[in-house]
């Protein structure tokens, strides 16, 4: 299902599956699953940015999670440089772990408080038995120049320093091992408007700099559009549409893309927009709808018996512009096969518009 | 103009802390009017909460409202009334409403039972009465079958219902003014929008004054009708909604809109701010804001900038009200 590419993806994700299991009673019998992450597949290239947006408990940093590892997966593969991540020993995997790095989003909590700044940077460095002594020394300098920090600040400690500095730090832990591919969980979020424009544009130089790849997950829609190639938008377990950042923004085609959008605020009072306003809340992903999962909020005018009775494949609606919906034109789930399903709305491009100027 | 529903004159509030004395909120004066909404945005550290909760007088010790300072309403100075007195106004006259609604809310009385005790508190009547109140209030905030979700405990809900709880709570008095701060910040983008749509139906209907308090300009964009910007526990800017996104004045308002992504206008660079916010122990001496200032000049750092009156309506902390060239200069050297 997922978009063919000419030379062969750094990571390559392939029906990546967690469920939760929900236990009951003083046995712990399992009485069912929170299927948190539910066929999830994707590539990302080297050098590129995937952002992979979506709300609270869509499954965007599980997902994240299960490529580190951090999190075991229940089924499919993860693919790094040809190797399938899933299925290797720790220790394998620990050497790995060079490769693929990680940025967390709480920069207050991911920083261990006992430990010096350099202590911290060097970690990695001694772990991965790449640098020792004033060759160690010196290379956290480095990284910490590198980051807009100034290298004296080595012997102080997390608590001295603003949100954005220990993200700064955060990301001369994760460069240096020398990964060629970073997971970025929230990475801005809990920054000021300011600030995160600062640590953007620092994580821009350096994939320049390194032509590393990112995995950007993130719930601000206007930051991951600014950063990403190409983005990914999770709805419930699922990848709902995935397109590259100026066709998505510019023309989403599944419904629950164009409502995400329409949500966003925009910060010029002389826009109205037309709001696709979504009601109700996100079900439960222990009792996902069936068929299309977004189907019971869903806004598309075709909308019928149908989609609560066919799962929805991941299409190529328009050239590398893939979508999960069979109500938005064109689909391979032909008219037919949804009539039997209770259909009795035929698809059509729906295409709600979001924004004018007065 | 009528008299403003709310005038504060020279809020000053300081917090004596073991590293001296931080001047969180230092010399901020506004009015608001009545039906009103007003932004207040700025980032982390500028003041803007701790103005919420000096409005309410719920700065506590080592904390100090600052005598001088004047919050008219009512035709009272809540800095100077008693406190039996004040708790006659929240809730009930001013109330507000908190960014996250977990932790508003108790978690061991139902959501009935909190919006009723709010009833019966300040308007007193039998406790059947506080209960219809109550659930009548829940069905107004876009709660279905409410006569069930009032008897429901708040971790029954959502995020988004339990922020609606919590307007329900803010707005069962019928108060004169609702200070909400940043009440969509701990929300989904779709909670959000339904959200900020609920207080918006509401304001119309009840004619409510809100005081928005926000880090998101986009969320300001689309509520007030008037802006006011906090840096270092100022106001560096006030201005219509309009007028401040299409003509900011103070630099630091113009870094913050060029900070912003915008969805729909791909840039290669986002414009940043230099450095960080400032700590309240030591606010910079003349302008706060200019060892981040791309403009700053001399005379900035030695001479504390008045509020300059740029238009109608529009103030701004900055000497480039004097002196314009400057900024021309300034833009002229950076397409060069």
């Amino acid at each position: 299902m997922s978009a063919p590419h000419t030379s062969s993806p750094l990571l390559s994700v392939h029906g990546l599956v967690k469920h939760f299991p929900i236990k009951k009673g003083v046995f712990g019998k399992t009485s069912g699953a929170v299927r948190a992450v539910d066929g999830v597949s994707f590539n990302v290239m080297a050098g590129e940015t995937l952002g992979l947006v979506g709300e609270s408990g869509c499954g965007k940093s599980t997902t994240g999670r299960m490529i580190l590892r951090l999190i075991e997966p229940t089924a499919g593969s993860v693919e790094f440089d040809g190797i399938n991540l899933v299925t290797l020993d720790k220790g394998a995997m620990r050497k790995l772990r060079r490769k693929i790095q990680v940025i967390f989003q709480d920069p207050f909590s991911s920083l261990n408080p006992r430990m010096t700044v350099g202590a911290i940077v060097r970690e990695g460095l001694t772990i991965h038995k790449i640098a020792e002594g004033a060759a160690a020394d010196a290379r956290v300098r480095q990284l910490l120049d590198e980051v807009g920090l100034r290298p004296e600040y080595v012997s102080r400690y997390p608590h001295e320093f603003s949100g954005g500095q220990r993200q700064r730090i955060g990301i001369a832990r994760a460069l240096a091992v020398e990964p060629t591919f970073i997971v970025c969980d929230e990475p801005v979020s809990a920054l000021d408007v300011s600030v995160q424009a600062q640590v953007i544009n620092l994580m821009q130089d350096l994939q320049r700099d390194r032509g590393l790849a990112y995995l950007f997950i993130a719930h601000d829609l206007s930051v991951v559009e600014h950063i990403a190639d190409r983005v990914a938008v999770m709805y419930l377990g699922k990848i709902v549409e995935l397109a590259t950042s100026a066709d998505l923004y510019r023309e989403p085609l599944m419904p629950y893309t164009q409502a995400l959008l329409s949500a966003v605020p925009i910060a010029d009072p002389t826009i109205r927009k037309t709001r696709v306003v979504l009601h109700g809340d996100v079900p439960s992903p222990a009792n996902p709808p069936s068929g299309c999962v977004f189907h019971p909020r869903c806004q598309h005018p075709a909308k019928d018996a149908a989609c609560a009775e066919i799962v929805p494949p991941l299409e190529e609606k328009a050239p590398n512009h893939w979508a999960a919906c069979i109500k938005q034109t064109p689909t391979s789930v032909e008219w037919g096969v949804q009539q039997a399903a209770g259909g009795t709305k035929r698809p059509e491009r729906y295409l709600p518009v979001l924004a004018h100027s007065d | 103009m009528a008299e403003p529903l709310l005038r504060v004159r020279d809020l000053r509030t300081y917090f004596y802390t073991e590293n001296g004395v931080a001047r969180a909120v230092d010399g901020v004066s506004f009015d608001i009017g009545a039906g009103e909404t007003v932004g207040l945005v700025g980032e982390s550290g500028c003041g803007k909460s701790v103005t919420a909760l000096s409005l309410l007088r719920l700065i506590r010790p080592p904390g100090r409202i600052e005598s001088g300072s004047e919050i008219q309403f009512d035709s009272k100075n809540l800095v100077t009334v008693d406190e039996g007195f004040m708790r006659s106004v929240r809730g009930a006259r001013i109330s507000m409403v908190f960014q996250e609604p977990m932790t508003a809310l108790n978690p061991v009385f139902t959501i009935g039972d909190q919006i009723a005790e709010v009833v019966r508190v300040h308007h007193g009547g039998s406790k059947r009465e506080a209960w219809d109140r109550a659930v009548q209030m829940l069905e107004t905030v876009g709660i279905a079958s409410p006569a069930q979700r009032a008897h429901e405990y708040p971790h029954q809900l959502s995020g988004g219902m339990r922020q609606r709880v919590v307007i329900a709570m803010a707005l069962v008095m019928n108060p004169a003014l609702v200070i909400a701060d940043e009440p969509t910040t701990a929300l989904d983008v779709t909670i959000q929008a339904q959200i900020l749509e609920l207080l918006r139906e509401l304001q119309q209907k009840f004619g409510t004054s809100i005081l928005l308090i926000t880090h998101d300009l986009g969320v300001v964009a689309e509520s007030a009708s008037r802006v006011i910007v906090m840096y270092g526990g100022e106001i560096v800017e006030e201005a219509p909604v309009v007028e401040l996104f299409a003509t900011a004045h103070h630099p630091y308002t113009e870094g913050l809109l060029n900070a912003m992504p915008h969805v729909g206008q791909q840039r290669d660079r986002l414009a940043t701010i230099p450095g960080s916010v400032p700590p309240p122990t030591a606010w910079p001496q003349g302008c706060r804001f200019h060892d981040r200032c791309s403009y700053a000049w001399d005379r900035c750092a030695t001479e504390h900038p008045p509020l300059y009156q740029i238009g109608v309506g529009h103030v701004s902390r900055c000497h480039l009200a004097e002196e314009p060239e400057r900024r021309v200069a300034v833009a002229e050297r950076r397409s060069a």
